[in-house]
C-alpha cells in the first residue's frame, strides 16, 4: 500500500520545472515508476506530490541526425530495444536495453527515469558514458548539456538541479570503424557488475572509453584503464587488458555487499573488460 | 484494503474509464492506489497474485493494451483509456484459450500460484512472436518465476499452444 500523494499532470517541460521548483523536495518526477514506486512502497522515500511527466509531448521520440541519435527521456526500454534506429546505429545500446530487468519493467520503465533515479545497479549509464553521450536538460528558462560521465554524482544522486528536467539523451553515432560493447554480470535481480568499452579500430585502437558500473555507487569512466589501451596495436592492447582490468576494478569503488565482496567484484570487472574488448572486436 | 482507508476531504479522485476483459468499466481511484489492489479487491478478480511485490516475479502480471505489466507496481489510474486483460478474461464463452488448455495437457503448473501471470505473459509473447525459438521464449519469460515446476513443462506448454495457435491462424 502506498501512502497518499497528490498527482500533478503538467503538459509542458516548463510546467514540470515550475512545479518542481515550487514544491521542492516534497515533489518528485514520476514517469514509469519502476524504481520510484518501489522506493515509495518500501517507505524509503515519501512525497506529497508526484509530477506525472507522461503527458508532456515530444519526449519519447528517437531521431537520427547527421552525427547523433537523440533519444527522448520518456522512451521506454521496450521502445529502445525495438527501435530500428538503435539496431542500425547503436547496436550495443539496443542489446543493453533488450536485457534491462524483465519484460514488464521494460514495458513501462523509461531511460530518463533510469538515469535520473541513479540506482547503482543499473545498466544504461555505464554504456552511455563509454559512448560519449550528452544529457540534455531543461529548466523553466534555460537548457544545458551534461556529459554522461559527469551526470552520476553518487548513489541515487545526479547532477540535476532541483527544478531541472532531463529531456533528451544525445548519443554520437560511432564512425564506420567504431566498436563498442557492454557486458554485465549478476545472479540477483539487478546487475552486480557492468563494463562498457568503446573505441575506433583503424590499424590501432584509438579513442578508447572504458566505463564501469553497478559495482560502486555510480558508473564511472576510467581514464587510467583507457591509457593502457589507447593508441596501441590490437595485439598490444589485448596484452594490456589484464592490467587495464585491474585498474578499472579498483576504480569501480566496489563495496562488499550481497552482490559480492569488493575483491570479487573487482575481479569480475577485469573479466568483463577482457570479454567486452573481444566482443567489441567481433 | 483500499476501501478501508478514511477518505480525507481533499482526497483526489481520478475517474478511470477502461476496458476490462472486453467490457467497459468506469471507476474512480485515488492516485496512490495500485492496479493489483483495485483488480483484486475492488473488482474481485483474484487471479493476479501479490507475491514479491517488487516487480521481479511476474505473479501479478496483467496485460495492458496487450503488453505485460507488473500490477503490483502500476498506479491504477494509468489504465484510463486502455484495455486490461486478466486471466479471468482469457477463456471465451467458457472455452479455454489454447494456452490454458496446453498448460493443463502438458502439466505446466503445480501449485498454480505463478500460473495466471505465466499464461498472460505467454499470451503477450505469442501475440508479438507467434513462432518463438526456445531462446526467445526464455528471454521473454525470464521475468516470470516458478518455484514448483523447474520450467520445462511451462516451456513445453507454451510451445505446444504456439503450434496450435499457428495452425488455427
Amino acid at each position: 500500500m502506498l501512502r497518499r500523494f497528490r498527482l500533478e499532470e503538467p503538459q509542458s517541460v516548463a510546467e514540470v520545472s515550475e512545479l518542481l521548483g515550487r514544491f521542492g523536495e516534497s515533489a518528485k518526477v514520476y514517469a514509469g515508476g519502476t524504481e520510484l514506486l518501489l522506493a515509495m512502497k518500501e517507505g524509503l522515500v515519501q512525497y506529497e506530490r508526484l509530477v506525472n511527466v507522461k503527458n508532456v509531448t515530444g519526449l519519447n521520440e528517437i531521431t537520427v541526425t547527421d552525427g547523433s541519435v537523440t533519444i527522448g527521456a520518456l522512451c521506454t526500454h521496450h521502445q529502445l530495444e525495438t527501435s530500428a534506429a538503435l539496431t542500425e546505429k547503436l547496436p550495443a545500446l539496443k542489446k543493453l536495453e533488450q536485457n534491462v530487468a524483465n519484460v514488464r519493467v521494460r514495458q513501462v520503465g523509461t531511460i530518463g527515469g533510469n538515469l535520473c533515479f541513479a540506482e547503482p545497479h543499473a545498466d544504461p549509464g555505464t554504456l552511455l558514458i563509454a559512448l560519449g553521450a550528452k544529457l540534455i536538460t531543461e529548466k523553466s528558462s534555460s537548457k544545458r548539456e551534461i556529459a554522461a560521465e559527469d551526470f552520476f554524482v553518487d548513489a541515487y544522486e545526479t547532477a540535476l538541479e532541483a527544478d531541472e528536467v532531463l529531456t533528451k539523451i544525445q548519443v554520437p553515432v560511432p564512425s564506420a570503424n567504431g566498436r563498442s560493447a557492454y557486458l554485465k554480470f549478476g545472479y540477483l535481480e539487478r546487475p552486480s557488475v557492468g563494463v562498457a568499452i568503446a573505441f575506433n579500430l583503424n590499424g590501432g585502437v584509438t579513442g578508447v572509453k572504458v566505463a564501469v558500473g553497478c559495482a560502486g555507487p555510480a558508473p564511472r569512466r576510467v581514464a587510467a584503464a583507457e591509457a593502457l589501451i589507447e593508441g596501441k596495436s590490437k595485439d598490444e592492447a589485448e596484452r594490456n587488458l589484464a592490467q587495464a582490468g585491474a585498474v578499472a576494478g579498483r576504480a569501480a569503488q566496489a563495496i562488499s555487499d550481497l552482490h559480492g565482496s569488493q575483491e570479487y567484484k573487482e575481479h569480475i570487472v577485469g573479466v568483463l573488460l577482457k570479454r567486452a574488448f573481444q566482443r567489441a572486436l567481433s | 484494503m483500499a476501501r478501508a482507508m478514511t477518505r480525507h476531504s481533499e482526497a483526489q479522485s481520478i475517474p478511470v474509464s477502461f476496458t476490462l476483459n472486453g467490457r467497459l468499466h468506469e471507476i474512480e481511484v485515488e492516485p496512490h492506489e495500485l492496479l493489483l489492489d483495485v483488480v483484486r479487491d475492488q473488482l474481485g478478480l483474484t487471479g493476479a497474485k501479490r507475491s514479491c511485490d517488487v516487480e521481479v516475479c511476474g505473479a501479478c502480471t496483467l496485460l495492458v493494451d496487450g503488453r505485460p505489466v507488473s500490477a503490483c507496481t502500476t498506479l491504477a489510474f494509468e489504465v484510463r483509456g486502455r484495455s486490461v486483460l486478466t486471466i479471468e478474461g482469457l477463456a471465451e464463452d467458457g472455452k479455454l484459450h489454447p494456452l490454458q488448455q496446453a498448460f493443463i495437457e502438458h502439466g505446466g503448473f503445480q501449485c498454480g500460484f505463478c500460473t495466471p501471470g505465466m499464461i498472460l505473459a505467454a499470451k503477450a509473447l505469442l501475440d508479438e512472436n507467434p513462432n518463438p525459438s526456445e531462446a526467445e521464449l526464455k528471454h521473454f519469460m525470464h521475468g516470470n518465476i516458478c518455484r514448483c515446476t523447474g520450467y520445462k513443462k511451462i516451456i513445453e506448454s507454451i510451445m505446444a499452444a504456439a503450434k496450435k495457435m499457428r495452425v488455427k491462424a
